[in-house]
């Protein structure tokens, strides 16, 4: 079975997804989600180990020969990205059994259950495919079955956040089918590999330039850079909080993968940031986003928009690895892909197990649970921690390279405003602890230590962004690896 | 409409010819315009019929919403699993050839297997959302 490996990769969830939406009962559907999880992940291992040993494995859907048909092709990049997604969706998908069954309507469940399956497919396939029109498919798949998640959130603004949502995604979705056709009438070929080495030949017209601000525009909606970011706050606020937690961690990480994977691997680094200037679009975008996101963030008084807000900023210090054009820039940007799923994963988990207990996640209605809920509130601690970059936490690792990436280009001023903003986390992470410590609490008996079914996932990806602060060197080395592929364009 | 004698006839009459051509559309796909998206909407169409002339209720008799929900599921599963039974054959997933001895009867009856699964799905969905937009005015839900 091991010759199937990328497709197996996409096929469990997508089997497993109409299999829950047939079962009546939710029990039954929430071990299926669980166990399609978890597969996921160790098929996504097992192709990371093939990638390391073996090179690119590459796999034609059908029989067909790769570029008239789809492959799927898996190198150390979207390896990478894979395990991310899997992870996650591992660690996430116990927890939501505990969390959706206070938040969401109960015969809707099953249907939950199929939604986050279709979500996670989608995903994965975007992240496992060779083909670019195979790409919008999953797009649209991971898409539109999160629409549906966001809209089952327990408030009734989470129905116009999600439409908000959905009128932004198709607009994206749109622009990058028109770049993807565009690219297609320049070359007559899908495939990625196929498309780098046809799309030299055609580098001058304007024509390929303009798929290339297409494209550009497409993904920057979907990663949520700042100027395009409006969507993301309320989607991730009114969401019910597993779905936030799986959201965050995955879906702007694998939109971050597109881009890299089109502008690096298909149009190639020296067309990108030769010819189009990425880098010098792409750092102020960065640097307004961790700033003025991180002040926005620090004004929040509801938690789950906070960490949204940083979430965005998060976003901009991936996109400024990137623009940094270097090996050490894009480590950074592919380790902070895994470590900042680690943390906001690890803080959105614990404002879930805040809403399992008080219902709301307003910062008044924190005030003294830290001595409430300790194991909880202690999570978000250790996720604050790694959001602001203390040493021993993932997010030092990450901004580490950052620093040294701006550095090497002897940008000193980014390097500064990496650190001022790291402040600025300091900032929001700090209101909401003084708040959970420090005031005294009010509310009636109901705020009692989370349940374990949501403690122990939240405690894993907590416990994991310290152990790979501490022990960084397998992380770091897969991200260099992977970094040094996207680099080097095609065929390596 | 339910007492206009000429529509209640009419649709009686028409609705069989809508099946028929849906299934056409589908068999036929695979030599000339159509398939199993197409057919499941034409299909999916001569249930919206029956349901403007006679009413929701009395279609929703013959086709229960859990199964028109069903069906949107299982056509997921024919596609998806069509690809299972080549790549338990021996051939890579969705390798029609693994179907039969001849790589052109297996192409054949791969994509029209395949196709099934989208009709199903398509006119478990169209139906679906048309129940939801009718039973809108009902029940308010």
């Amino acid at each position: 079975m091991s010759a199937h490996l990328p497709v197996l990769q996409v096929l469990v969830p997508l089997l497993a997804a109409p299999v829950c939406a047939l079962l009546r009962s939710a029990r039954a559907a929430a071990a299926l989600a669980v166990l399609a999880s978890w597969t996921t992940l160790a098929v996504a291992l097992a192709l990371l180990g093939e990638v390391k040993s073996a090179g690119v494995v590459s796999y034609a859907i059908g029989g067909w020969v790769p570029p008239i048909g789809i492959e799927y092709r898996v190198d150390m990049v979207n390896a990478w990205v894979l395990v991310i997604v899997g992870t996650i969706a591992s660690v996430v998908s116990p927890y939501m059994v505990v969390s959706v069954s206070s938040e969401v309507e109960r015969r809707r469940i099953p249907l939950f259950y199929a939604a986050y399956l279709l979500c996670l497919t989608g995903l994965l396939g975007i992240a496992v495919t060779g083909d670019v029109f195979n790409v919008f498919v999953f797009l649209e798949i991971s898409s539109l079955s999160a629409y549906a998640l966001i809209a089952m959130g327990t408030r009734r603004r989470a129905l116009t956040a999600a439409f908000r949502y959905l009128v932004m995604g198709s607009v994206g979705a749109t622009f990058i089918v028109i770049g993807i056709g565009l690219l297609y009438v320049m070359t007559g070929s899908l495939n990625m590999a196929d498309l780098a080495v046809l799309l030299p030949e055609v580098w001058d017209s304007r024509t390929v330039k303009v798929a290339y601000g297409f494209l550009g525009v497409g993904f920057c909606l979907k990663l949520a850079l700042f100027p395009l970011h409006l969507w993301l706050p309320n989607a991730y606020a009114y969401a019910p909080s597993a779905v936030t937690a799986f959201m965050a961690s995955t879906a702007t990480k694998v939109a971050v993968y597109m881009l890299l994977r089109f502008f690096l691997t298909i149009f190639g680094a020296p067309f990108s940031f030769g010819t189009m200037a990425l880098d010098r679009l792409l750092l102020p975008l960065a640097l307004v986003a961790i700033v003025s996101m991180s002040m926005v963030a620090v004004l929040q008084v509801d938690v789950k928009r906070l960490l949204a807000y940083s979430s965005v900023a998060q976003i901009g210090y991936v996109v400024l690895g990137l623009s940094l054009a270097s090996v050490t820039g894009l480590t950074a940007t592919l380790l902070h892909l895994f470590n900042h799923a680690l943390m906001k994963g690890a803080l959105f988990m614990a404002m879930g197990c805040v809403v399992y207990r008080i219902g709301s996640v307003h910062i008044d209605a924190m005030a003294g649970l830290g001595r409430r809920m300790p194991w909880t509130m202690a999570a978000f601690v250790v996720g604050g921690l790694s959001l602001v970059g203390v040493p021993l936490t993932v997010g030092f690792v990450s901004k580490w390279y950052l620093i040294l990436g701006a550095i090497e280009r002897g940008w000193w001023p980014v390097a500064v405003v990496v650190l001022l903003a790291s402040l600025l986390a300091l900032v929001y992470v700090w209101r909401v602890v003084e708040t959970a410590y420090m005031r005294p609490y009010e509310g009636d008996g109901r705020a009692v230590e989370a349940p374990p079914g949501l403690l122990l996932p939240t405690w894993v990806l907590a416990a994991a962004s310290i152990y790979f602060g501490v022990f960084a060197k397998s992380t770091v080395a897969t991200a260099e690896q992977a970094a040094r592929v996207l680099m080097s364009g095609v065929g390596s | 409409m339910r007492d206009d004698f000429i529509v209640r006839v009419g649709a009686r009459i028409v609705t069989p010819f809508i099946v028929t051509f849906a299934l056409y559309v589908h068999f036929h796909g695979d030599f000339g315009p159509g398939g199993g998206f197409q057919a499941g909407v034409i299909l999916a169409a001569a249930f919206a019929l029956l349901a403007l002339v006679y009413g929701l209720e009395a279609v929703q008799r013959v086709l229960p919403p859990w199964f028109v929900r069903g069906c949107a599921a299982l056509g997921v599963l024919i596609f998806a699993g069509v690809g299972v039974v080549t790549m338990l054959l021996g051939h890579s997933y969705l390798g029609y050839n693994a179907l039969a001895h001849d790589p052109k009867h297996g192409q054949h009856y791969g994509i029209l297997l395949v196709e099934l699964g989208v009709l199903v799905t398509v006119f478990g969905v169209m139906t679906t959302i048309f129940y939801l937009f009718a039973g809108r005015a009902g029940r308010g839900e």
